[in-house]
């Protein structure tokens, strides 16, 4: 459905997209997972049109972009990571302003409106004016405006970023019931955790290239076989872990934090033994959680990026909230 | 039909949302209303003056009324990113562009009325040839307009573009000969009067509304598309190159 090939861009003599390929099949949900400044944003701008490559292909539906940006907007919609809409309008007028730039009808445009404020949960602040409304219902509506006109392919971009909680559940949710209905979806993330949720696909996006694209069952793998505990102790773990090297060699042993071991193994973990070694070493055990093998493992390997650094860079740069 | 669709509800939606903003009614309404006020009341000259005046300030309520719509439609929207919604939109750079210029050019119209109404309920009018009159008041506010566009897609800030249009109407004032003639001004400045387009405008609008005009009113019309054609031109280059760089 999309088909991108040695995309690439420059801002004013730096590389923000160096010659990326991608492809999207009809109906998948793809994820680009990455940090501030790894080029998302750029690329997605120049996927609908909103930035001119430097050199590359763009397709969607079978249609080149690159020649004639303007030919494949009927097909596609777009959600900005700001929420951009008139905050003099009301939801519902907003909602039919953009259905209008689609060309529909005065009588479809607001039974569809009507439609999409009902399941977007805003029936309710259907005449309020947008620059009212909170981050969340802002979000939802700037949705809700990307898919009046019943798009194929769906480009959202930083989709739960700087909204609560909750918000962020219902919006993932939208994007879910999306994605079902048969709408290809390609999504820009810094939230490790909402590609590994909502993603059939993720590419790992660093400093303008795609350093890995697979599927999640794939990303998974090396890691899946893999069995991690996180033993919390009371007192300091300081030089702890020469010790229980020596007395299990088949497991691998990682101080996280002052009072925080990480055990790795390919085996299953007996806990009893490893917790009466460390307590006869005068340190109280507090808690044994087993760990599943996540994507943020996947990532921190790939890229050497940590999920907490990536958050941490988008909350400096305003935008709080996020997945949870 | 999908297009026209489009460029319909962007018209409406512009003139319903920003029209009567406070800096569009200041500079679009009440400025050239107080021109007016200013010329008309102005004492010693006796009515027979209006025939003369007349142009000078229908050209200025065209002037400001038009160019300052398009710091708030385009300036604005661009600035809070809404614009990239419309540039989003299945219609053509230039569909677009139209359908962001066509609410000014009917509200430049329409403040060209307001004079014209004013004059003609004072009395002492005579002699208006009202199909050129029309003719040259729409050239005048399609020139207008997108000297506006040109203008609002050039500067980032809503303020920058206030500016920068008082930048060019204030001079045009007194270097296109609404109210005095331009071989009254000095020789130095006379070549410059002529690569101004109001300086067409208000000879033909002179033309039109009865009073006496210097240039063929066939050239009046064609510079004025000229200047048109190569600002709207000069606007979608601009747009092309530093808003989808």
């Amino acid at each position: 459905m999309i088909e991108v090939r040695g995309l690439t861009k420059s801002f004013d003599g730096v590389r923000a997209v160096a010659g990326i390929d991608l492809t999207v099949d009809r109906g998948e949900l793809m994820g680009l997972l990455g940090p501030n400044g790894a080029g998302k944003t750029t690329t997605l701008n120049m996927l609908t049109g909103l930035a001119r490559p430097e050199a590359g292909t763009i397709r969607v539906a079978g249609i080149d972009c690159t020649r004639d940006p303007k030919a494949a907007q009927h097909l596609f919609g777009v959600v900005p990571d700001d929420s951009n809409l008139y905050p003099e309008l009301t939801g519902l007028d907003n909602l039919t302003f953009c259905a209008s730039l689609y060309g529909m009808g005065r009588a479809e445009r607001t039974e569809r409106a009507r439609l999409l404020l009902e399941e977007f949960g805003l029936g309710d602040a259907a005449h309020r004016k947008f620059g009212g409304y909170s981050r969340g219902m802002k979000r939802r509506l700037t949705i809700a405006a990307g898919i009046i006109h019943r798009p194929a392919v769906l480009f959202l971009d930083e989709p739960t970023t700087g909204i609560d909680v909750a918000s962020a559940r219902q919006v993932r949710q939208l994007v879910r019931d999306l994605h079902r209905g048969g709408t290809t979806i390609l999504l820009t993330t810094h939230y490790i955790e909402e590609a590994e949720r909502l993603c059939d696909r993720v590419a790992f996006m660093v400093e303008g290239r795609i350093v890995t694209v697979d599927t999640l069952e794939n990303l998974l793998s090396p890691v899946s076989d893999t069995h991690v505990l996180v033993l919390v102790t009371a007192d300091p773990t300081t030089g702890l872990t020469p010790e229980l090297e020596r007395l299990f060699p088949h497991l691998r042993f990682e101080v996280v934090g002052a009072r925080e071991i990480r055990v790795e193994s390919r085996q299953p973990i007996a806990v009893g033994p490893l917790i009466r070694e460390i307590e006869e070493r005068g340190a109280t055990v507090m808690e044994a959680r087993r760990e599943r093998p996540s994507l943020e493992s996947v990532f921190v390997r790939i890229t050497g990026i940590h999920a907490d650094q990536m958050k941490r860079e988008k909350e400096r740069k305003g935008g709080g909230g996020g997945a949870s | 039909m999908k297009a026209l669709t489009a460029m319909c509800s962007i018209m409406a939606k512009d003139m319903r949302t920003y029209y009567l903003k406070p800096p569009n009614i200041s500079w679009g309404i009440i400025f050239p209303l107080a021109w007016t006020g200013m010329f008309f009341v102005k004492t010693g000259t006796g009515l027979e003056s209006l025939q003369g005046v007349l142009p000078g300030v229908v050209a200025v309520a065209v002037l400001f009324g038009t160019t300052s719509m398009l710091a708030v439609t385009v300036t604005f929207e661009k600035k809070g990113r809404s614009f990239e919604r419309l540039l989003l939109a299945p219609i053509s750079l230039e569909l677009l562009m139209l359908a962001k210029t066509l609410g000014a050019i009917i509200f430049g119209i329409a403040n060209a009325l307001v004079p014209v109404a004013i004059a003609l309920g004072i009395g002492g009018i005579e002699g208006i040839a009202w199909g050129p009159a029309l003719g040259a008041v729409t050239l005048t506010s399609i020139a207008s307009t997108f000297l506006g566009l040109f203008i609002a897609v050039s500067v980032s800030e809503v303020f920058e573009a206030q500016t920068f249009s008082n930048f060019f109407r204030f001079p045009m004032i007194f270097l296109c000969g609404l109210f005095f003639p331009v071989s009254q001004l000095p020789l130095v400045l006379q070549p410059l009067s002529y690569v101004l387009p109001l300086t067409y405008a208000a000879d033909l609008l002179r033309y039109s509304l009865g009073s006496e005009n210097v240039l063929a009113p066939g050239l009046s019309f064609a510079m004025l598309g000229m200047f048109g054609a190569l600002l709207f031109a000069g606007s979608l280059h601009c747009v092309r190159r530093r808003w989808i760089a």
